[in-house]
């Protein structure tokens, strides 16, 4: 099975001879997976903030930069990069993660991200894109490449069973009445898991884009329901997305849950992603729960 | 450099001597009259030099040097800092035609200078990147990945000008330019209002990248 960091790396590759502005930008993590002779792959050792600013300059003369790294190297230590040598420079960049919010929890919580897509929510300007499986990576960064844009893709070791069609907002995969889930990347498949479990009549979105935030989407299938009321699981802070579901249903009394990594203390435990997943309510179980208390009646 | 004071008053009022103390004007003068290949009609051209202010306080001088290289009109200088101004205290790029970079925050010039010699130098042009950073400002750890990267890719097309006015917090035992020498950097110091030896240094031959240590008397 191809794994969604395989199928980054085949794809930049792919694309590191076909297009000639795209550039590659490491910090040590990954390099050996591209071809370092190459004149647009760069590797700069273990330095993070360079990594961003030599990505900035790059783009600065018209080349199209991946960076990438291990997410809380890629997003958290060189934030400031990001903002300014990216972002106030007004130009583009393709910014590719792996590892978060907790794909190897032995490596403890200097190795974990859940803050990652909070972060970029702070910057105007950016996509994110957070596939579900393998399949759903090539499509997305092939597009990415040929834009202009800054995009962040946060790759994770954790995939759903299937890819569903990625690049058009919000997908419908269960109908119901009683009220929406917006299952986003790899929480798909748990999340309707536990809406069967709880013979939960909802509809179920998926998101492997969430910036922009389909709010027409949302919205729509809002309003082919019998109760506004909108769960949102995501794989990262719980809560990241409320300020949009808020815009986006302003004009609609709701209620709103919102599902993810819980922010209230640092776990300090190792262990497997399972065992975080159990311990943030974000298996099968804690989903379920979630799901029964919160559309109840 | 004649009309530089001129200049300088449309943004400082009426304090005649303002623009002598600032420690950056001659190396500007010197890059921008007689080493960048650049001009305001060549100033998207992809083989243009490129020089990226990565010091962005006290961008006067600057500013200065842009109008009266006819980068921008100089009645944009009267209204400088104002709401509608494109000329902040800190350079803007998106504002202000011929500014390469957005800078204000220590420490971003070099790491994105090295990007923008290594595109230079994957698109096959001819131009140069010249960054400006101040002593103060080596303070900043980025820097110090960027000097290490720099030498290590072999980025002979990048010079870096260091404004020493022996601002930074502790000092650099053993001279500024021996920090970038032990990288492997090819280094100058230079009496940074000699405008003479700025030319010299600043068009010096180098095979690998080069620092150009502009010396400028304390309290300048």
């Amino acid at each position: 099975m191809t794994t969604m960091r395989q199928a980054f790396v085949r794809t930049v590759n792919e694309e590191l001879d076909r297009d000639p502005r795209v550039a590659v930008v490491t910090a040590v993590i990954s390099s050996n997976e591209f071809p370092q002779e190459h004149e647009r792959v760069i590797d700069v050792g273990i330095r993070e903030q360079t990594m961003v600013g030599v990505a900035g300059g790059l783009a600065l003369t018209g080349l199209r930069p991946v960076v990438h790294s291990y997410a809380p190297f890629l997003v958290e230590r060189p934030y400031e990069q990001i903002k300014l040598d990216i972002g106030h420079q007004d130009v583009g960049a393709v910014f590719v993660s792996i590892g978060g919010s907790y794909d190897d929890p032995v490596w403890g919580r200097t190795h974990q991200s859940p803050g990652d897509v909070a972060l970029f929510d702070t910057l105007p300007g950016w996509t994110v894109h957070v596939p579900g499986h393998a399949d759903e990576v090539t499509p997305l960064l092939r597009q990415a490449l040929k834009d202009d844009n800054r995009v962040y893709i946060r790759l994770s070791l954790h995939e759903n069973a299937q890819a569903h069609p990625v690049g058009e907002g919000f997908t419908e995969l269960r109908h119901g009445k009683r009220g929406v889930v917006v299952a986003v990347g790899p929480m798909l498949d748990r999340v309707l898991k536990a809406v069967e479990s709880e013979n939960a009549d909802l509809t179920v979105l998926y998101a492997a884009t969430v910036r922009p935030f389909d709010s027409d989407g949302l919205r729509k299938a809002v309003e082919e329901t019998d109760h506004a009321d909108i769960m949102v699981v995501e794989p990262y802070l719980e809560g990241t997305s409320a300020h949009l579901v808020s815009v986006a249903m302003q004009q609609i009394p709701h209620r709103l849950r919102c599902v993810g990594v819980k922010r209230h203390a640092e776990l300090r435990n190792y262990g497997t992603a399972e065992d975080h997943d159990a311990a943030h309510d974000l298996d099968v179980v804690g989903l379920g729960g979630a799901v029964r208390s919160f559309f109840r009646g | 450099m004649r009309r530089i004071p001129e200049l300088f008053a449309r943004m400082a009022g009426d304090e005649k001597h303002e623009w002598a103390a600032a420690s950056t004007i001659d190396v500007l003068w010197v890059l921008y009259d007689r080493v960048l290949n650049v001009t305001p009609a060549t100033a998207d051209d992809p083989g243009r030099d490129r020089f990226l202010l990565s010091k962005g306080h006290g961008p006067m001088a600057y500013y200065a040097v842009l109008a009266e290289k006819g980068f921008i009109d100089e009645s944009t200088l009267d209204g400088w800092t104002s709401w509608d101004s494109p000329l902040g205290q800190h350079p803007d790029r998106v504002l202000v035609p011929g500014v390469e970079i957005s800078s204000g925050s220590l420490g971003h010039g070099l790491p994105i200078a090295v990007g923008t010699a290594l595109g230079q130098r994957i698109g096959g042009s001819a131009g140069r990147t010249f960054v400006l950073v101040g002593d103060g400002e080596l303070d900043e750890g980025s820097n110090h990945e960027a000097i290490a990267v720099a030498a290590r890719l072999g980025v002979a097309n990048l010079t870096a000008v260091v404004v020493d006015n022996d601002s930074a917090m502790y000092g650099w035992p053993g001279g500024i330019a021996r920090r970038f020498a032990v990288e492997g950097w090819q280094t100058a110091e230079v009496d940074g209002r000699d405008h003479e030896a700025l030319f010299a240094a600043l068009t010096a031959p180098h095979d690998r990248p080069h620092a150009v240590i502009a010396k400028i008397e304390r309290g300048d």
